[in-house]
C-alpha cells in the first residue's frame, strides 16, 4: 500500500472538524465521505459525538472535554484538537481497504401531474415534451443520496437528467405538501415535510421520508441510491391507507 | 404537580442540552442556547444537568404553579417575581400552591431559565425533550407555549426530595451561585472568536473590521441565527461552495457582508463562507445579547478556545460540588 496522505482537516470551531475529501459533486468523492463515516461510526473516539456526511465533506462534532479527560484510545498527548486529527488520519489509512460499496436502493413511488403535480405541465412546455416523456426521463436514472439537510430527512440527489432540469418557480409557494416531487435547477427531490418553496411540483409520493418515531428517523440516509416510479391515483389512495394505519 | 400558563410571553419553549445524534437525517440540534444557564438550573435543584427547563425570552411569561414546587431561575434578570414580590435568581426556591410566577422586562441578559425539581413531564423525542419550532417536534407538543397550556412534572428523585425538604425547612438560601464567573450579561459584550474554516478567503480590511468595529444585534434575529449589522465583510475573490457542515457559534457571512452568527436551532448544513468561529466558552453570554445591543469580537487561537472550554466546564463541576455542599 501507498503511503497514506494526512486528511485534508480544519478546525470547525472548537468542537468539530471541517474534512475535504475532495472536489466537487461526484459519486467517487461521496464513496470517500460514506467510508470515512463507516469507518468513525464503526470506531467512535472518546468524546466523538456525531458526523454530518455533506458532498465532499464529514463534519465531524466531539466534546474537546471529553477528549482532554480520555485516558485511552488516543496514540499521541496534545490538545483536544491535535489528538482528533490524529486518530481521524490514523483511521483513514484503513479507508482504502473498503471496498466500494453501492448504497441500498430505495424504490418512491410517484403520483405524476394532476392536483399532486401542478407544475408537470410547466416543465414539459419549458422543454417542449410531452408529460409522459418528462415522467419517463424522470423515472429512469438511479439518483444517489449525496446528503440529508435543509430540513429533516429532506435527500439532496444527485443525477437528474439536464433535459428535464428547470430553473425554481419566480415566486416561491408559501407551502408545500409533504411528499411533493419537485425540480429545481439541475436538482431533483422530495419534500418530506409541509415547508414553503419554489421548486417546480411535479408529483407526490404516499411514502412517509421522516417519522420521529421511526429508527432512524429518516427514510433515506447519504450513499443510500434512489429511483422514482410512477403510480396511479388508486395505488396512491391504497399506499397512502397503509402508511397512515401503521 | 403541574403549571397553568397564564401568559406565554413573547416566547417560551422547552429546551434542555439538545437533540445530538440525528443532524445526519437533517435534524438540528435546537436545545437551551444558553445552555450554562441552563446546567445550572438544574443542579440547583437537584435534577440531571441535562434536563428539558423553560427558556423565557425577554419578556412576559407568567405561570400559576397548582402544587408547593422546588424551582430555580437563572440566565437573564427577567425582574421575576412570586406574588407581586421580587424573587432571587441563581438559587433554589420554592413556589407556593396557587401562586403566580411572572417574568417582567428584562434588565439584564435576553433569556431566563427556569428548572423545575423532577423535570418536565414531556416525550423524549430522538434522545432529547427539545423543541424543535420548524418541525413541530418535542418539547410541548413540538410548539411554543401558549394560554392555558397545562404542563406536569416529573416524579421527584431522591435528591429532588432531599433538596425540596431542605429548602421548605430553611426557607429561600442567601446564597446564589456567582454566574458571573461563566456567563455575562453585560450589555456590550466582547465577544472571542477564533478563524472559520474560510477565513482566509477574505481581503484584510474584512478581518480588520471584524475585530475593530462594533456589530449590532438586529431585531430579525432569534433561535437560528444573529443576524448583525455593521460594517460588510468581502471575499478576495467570489468562492463556489458546497452544502457542509456548521456548528454552534459558526458566523457565516452571505453575500450583502452582514454576518449571520448561527445559534441553536441553525439548519445542520449551509453553504456560505465562515470567516469565524464563537468560542463554545462565549456562546452563553451571546445567547444573553438583547436585540439593538452591540457586540466586539476579539481573535484568539484554537487552543485558547480549547483551554477556556474546559476551564468553564471545570468550573461548572466545581459548581456542582458546591451546589451539593451546601444542600447536605
Amino acid at each position: 500500500m501507498s503511503e497514506q496522505k494526512s486528511l485534508d482537516i480544519k478546525a470547525l470551531g472548537d468542537s468539530a472538524i471541517m474534512i475535504k475529501l475532495g472536489e466537487g459533486i461526484h459519486p467517487s468523492v461521496h464513496q470517500q465521505v460514506k467510508n470515512l463515516s463507516f469507518l468513525l461510526d464503526e470506531y467512535p473516539f472518546d468524546g466523538f459525538i456525531e458526523s454530518v456526511p455533506a458532498y465532499n465533506s464529514l463534519a465531524v462534532y466531539y466534546s474537546p472535554y471529553l477528549v482532554y479527560q480520555s485516558t485511552q484510545g488516543f496514540q499521541i498527548d496534545g490538545t483536544p484538537l491535535e489528538k482528533v486529527i490524529d486518530y481521524m488520519n490514523k483511521l483513514a489509512i484503513q479507508m482504502s481497504d473498503l471496498p466500494v460499496t453501492e448504497g441500498r436502493l430505495v424504490e418512491i413511488p410517484v403520483l405524476y401531474g394532476g392536483e399532486f403535480g401542478p407544475d408537470l405541465q410547466i416543465v414539459a412546455e419549458t422543454h417542449t415534451m410531452s408529460i409522459e416523456e418528462v415522467i419517463e426521463i424522470h423515472t429512469t436514472p438511479e439518483y444517489l443520496v449525496y446528503m440529508i439537510g435543509f430540513a429533516p430527512g429532506f435527500p439532496f440527489l444527485g443525477g437528474l437528467d439536464e433535459r428535464i432540469a428547470t430553473p425554481r418557480k419566480l415566486t416561491p409557494r408559501t407551502s408545500i405538501p409533504p411528499g411533493s416531487v419537485g425540480i429545481a435547477g439541475k436538482q431533483t427531490g422530495v419534500y418530506p415535510l409541509e415547508t414553503p418553496g419554489g421548486w417546480q411540483i411535479i408529483g407526490r409520493t404516499p411514502t412517509e421520508l421522516f417519522v420521529p418515531d421511526m429508527s432512524p428517523p429518516s427514510l433515506l440516509q447519504s450513499g443510500d441510491r434512489i429511483t422514482f416510479y410512477p403510480i396511479t391515483q388508486e395505488e396512491y389512495d391504497e399506499q397512502k391507507k397503509v402508511t397512515t394505519c401503521q | 404537580m403541574s403549571v397553568n400558563v397564564l401568559n406565554a410571553g413573547l416566547l417560551t419553549t422547552i429546551q434542555d442540552i439538545g437533540r445530538t445524534g440525528s443532524q445526519k437525517f437533517g435534524v438540528l440540534v435546537s436545545g437551551a442556547m444558553d445552555s450554562y444557564s441552563m446546567r445550572v438550573a438544574n443542579l440547583l435543584v437537584g435534577n440531571e444537568e441535562r434536563e428539558g427547563v423553560f427558556e423565557i425570552t425577554l419578556f412576559g411569561t407568567i405561570l400559576q404553579f397548582e402544587e408547593d414546587t422546588l424551582i430555580a431561575i437563572t440566565g437573564g434578570d427577567l425582574q421575576t417575581t412570586i406574588d407581586g414580590i421580587p424573587v432571587a435568581n441563581w438559587r433554589p426556591l420554592i413556589v407556593k400552591k396557587g401562586s403566580i410566577l411572572k417574568f417582567g422586562f428584562a434588565i439584564e441578559g435576553c433569556r431566563a431559565y427556569l428548572a423545575i425539581a423532577g423535570g418536565i413531564d414531556i416525550p423524549v423525542v430522538m434522545g432529547s425533550k427539545s423543541t424543535y419550532l420548524v418541525a413541530g417536534i418535542g418539547g410541548f407538543k413540538g410548539r411554543a407555549l401558549q394560554q392555558n397550556d397545562h404542563l406536569s412534572f416529573g416524579q421527584l428523585t431522591e435528591t429532588n426530595d432531599k433538596v425540596f425538604t431542605l429548602i421548605n425547612r430553611l426557607g429561600t438560601p442567601d446564597w446564589a451561585v456567582p454566574y458571573h464567573s461563566f456567563i455575562s450579561v453585560a450589555s456590550t459584550q466582547t465577544i472571542r472568536i477564533i478563524e472559520g474554516t474560510e477565513y482566509q478567503h477574505f481581503d484584510d480590511a474584512s478581518k480588520q473590521r471584524l475585530v475593530r468595529e462594533p456589530y449590532v444585534v438586529t431585531p430579525q434575529s432569534n433561535r437560528m441565527g444573529l443576524r448583525l449589522e455593521g460594517q460588510a465583510l468581502s471575499l478576495t475573490e467570489k468562492l463556489e461552495l458546497l452544502s457542509e457542515g456548521v456548528t454552534f457559534g459558526t458566523i457565516q457571512i452571505p453575500p450583502n457582508g452582514k454576518p449571520i452568527i448561527l445559534m441553536a436551532d441553525r439548519q445542520t448544513a449551509g453553504g456560505y463562507p465562515k470567516i469565524g468561529q464563537v468560542i463554545t466558552a462565549d456562546l452563553g453570554s451571546l445567547s444573553q445579547v438583547k436585540p439593538n445591543a452591540k457586540l466586539y469580537f476579539k481573535l484568539i487561537t484554537h487552543a485558547e478556545a480549547e483551554r477556556e472550554l474546559i476551564a468553564k466546564e471545570e468550573l461548572i463541576h466545581q459548581i456542582k460540588i458546591g451546589i451539593q455542599q451546601k444542600l447536605q
